[in-house]
């Protein structure tokens, strides 16, 4: 099994090491061609404006559009703003997520916090997830075909941090910045399938 | 929900979103404008560029809150800030504006000769310049969550970078290749924290996100620094003291990106109009050099 990671910048490199750990192949995306062959595809934390701008003009946004169509796909932080229909801002996305992403949704690196998860639909879901919100979005709301797969509790309740929408998955942190690659593995099942 | 703030993690955290790219000095909203648009991962707000800065002479300072406050209202991008070496209470001005990185700058005027800010005290994370690897550990043993190797800033010759950038990346390959009852006669050598020596052993990189700084004026040089291993690049004067900086911007983006790809670099150089005029590091006197500022 191959698993792409999206390479035009961000924390591709953590994602690789937790993907390797799971037992997928790993190789980096930087241009249209490197999409082929691939079973699945990772999109990394980074700056979204930058990932959005780099891939308008290398001509990556409707080969990622069509690999999205037929393949999972698994944004994370700056990747699910990328994945999403609407970011609330000017700036590129792939749109093949019916969600609504707020950008910088906790305000500034000060308001940066890493909190406990509960995400049913991992491997032993009583174990609470240890997540890192990184000047992280939100998203703001979901369409039909979307499931939620995690919320925030107490402070921000109901506030959703991860959801999927067949197979295509977006968390608002950051699962590759820890040593827990439940979700990793979570992705994998996901190509599997 | 138990929340936790201002951990290390969290700090060398955002470094890790920075990897791949490039962090543009602007010195006006405007600037930081043309910077986001051009695909930078975070903007530094300062009053003036490191080459304006020798030429005024004089002290430099923290730049004024009003600007930076200015150019934060302007961008989504994350926004740096300078405060001077061991000026620990400019430190804390930028951490109340709530800029998302200090950087504890060799390019402003030193406030203190002998020591460093205590940057596990903050909540908002710090970048650091070292030459060579003794000073990065000892930038991350006082709680730096990222490092930059200095170059010399304000000239747009990449020689210092390239020095600083071997000497780092080459210990961290010497140290690989010691026995484990060398490691701590090695640290003392270098003047770093034990511990730190024996991590980035264990790791075979710095513990924390490496760019390269100081000198960086093309898309090849932005490469170069890629290819030599470090993590993304700063660029301070290189950008608004060319041509065209729109255009430039966004070449070294792209250059960044696409480091190992010879044809897209040559193809993102084409037709950028003049570099910044730059001076040679071997014309400035001892004086003029301010990456020999840290300790």
């Amino acid at each position: 099994m191959r698993i792409g990671v999206l390479a035009l910048q961000g924390d591709f490199a953590e994602h690789q090491i937790l993907l390797r750990r799971v037992g997928a192949e790993t190789s980096q995306v930087r241009l249209p061609a490197e999409l082929d062959g691939l079973d699945g595809l990772v999109i990394p934390g980074g700056e979204s404006t930058t990932i959005g701008k780099l891939a308008v003009t290398f001509g990556l946004i409707e080969p990622l559009r069509r690999f999205a169509a037929s393949h999972p796909v698994w944004g994370t932080c700056a990747g699910a703003i990328f994945l999403s229909k609407d970011s609330q801002r000017d700036q590129p996305l792939l749109g093949v997520m019916d969600i609504t992403i707020t950008r910088n949704a906790f305000g500034r690196q000060v308001d940066s916090f890493e909190a406990d998860l509960l995400v049913p639909v991992l491997t032993d879901p009583e174990r609470p997830f240890h997540a890192v919100f990184i000047r992280a979005p939100l998203i703001a709301s979901a369409g039909k075909g979307v499931e939620v797969i995690s919320k925030l509790s107490d402070g921000h309740a109901g506030q959703i941090v991860a959801a999927r929408q067949g197979n295509m998955l977006a968390t608002a942190f950051h699962p590759e910045l820890t040593n827990d690659d439940r979700f990793h593995r979570y992705f994998l099942s996901l190509v599997k399938a | 929900m138990e929340k936790e703030v201002g951990t290390f993690a969290l700090k060398k955290g955002l470094a890790q979103m920075f990897k791949g790219g490039v962090i543009m000095d602007v010195v006006t909203s405007e600037h930081a404008r043309i910077a986001e648009q051009a695909g930078a991962v975070a903007v530094m707000a300062l009053e003036r560029v490191p080459a304006d800065i020798r030429v005024a002479g004089g002290v430099a300072r923290m730049s004024d809150p009003a600007l930076i406050l200015e150019i934060m209202d302007t961008v989504t991008i994350p926004v740096m800030a300078k405060c001077r070496i061991g000026h620990f209470v400019e430190a804390q001005v930028l951490e109340a504006l709530g800029v998302d990185y200090i950087d504890e700058s060799e390019v402003l005027t030193p406030a203190d000769e002998a020591h460093h800010i205590d940057k596990h005290l903050f909540k908002v994370p710090f970048v650091c310049g070292c030459r060579n690897l003794g000073e990065a550990l000892r930038r991350i043993g006082e709680g730096a969550a990222m490092m930059r190797t200095k170059g010399e800033a304000g000239t747009g010759d990449v020689v210092e970078a390239v020095r600083h950038a071997r000497s780092v990346l080459g210990d961290i390959r010497r140290l690989q290749t010691m026995a484990q009852e060398e490691l701590m006669a090695f640290a003392k050598e270098i003047g770093a924290p034990y511990e730190l020596v024996c991590e980035t052993r264990e790791l075979g990189r710095l513990p924390v996100v490496n760019f390269a700084a100081g000198g960086i004026a093309t898309p090849a040089d932005a490469a170069l620094m890629m290819q030599l291993g470090v993590d993304g690049v700063f660029v301070g004067s290189g950008i608004f003291k060319s041509g065209d900086p729109a255009r430039r911007a966004k070449a070294i983006v792209e250059a960044t990106t696409h480091y190992k790809e010879p044809k897209i670099i040559a193809e993102v150089s084409r037709g950028l109009g003049e570099a910044m005029v730059g001076i040679g590091v071997t014309q400035l006197a001892e004086g003029e050099r301010l990456a020999v500022r840290g300790w």
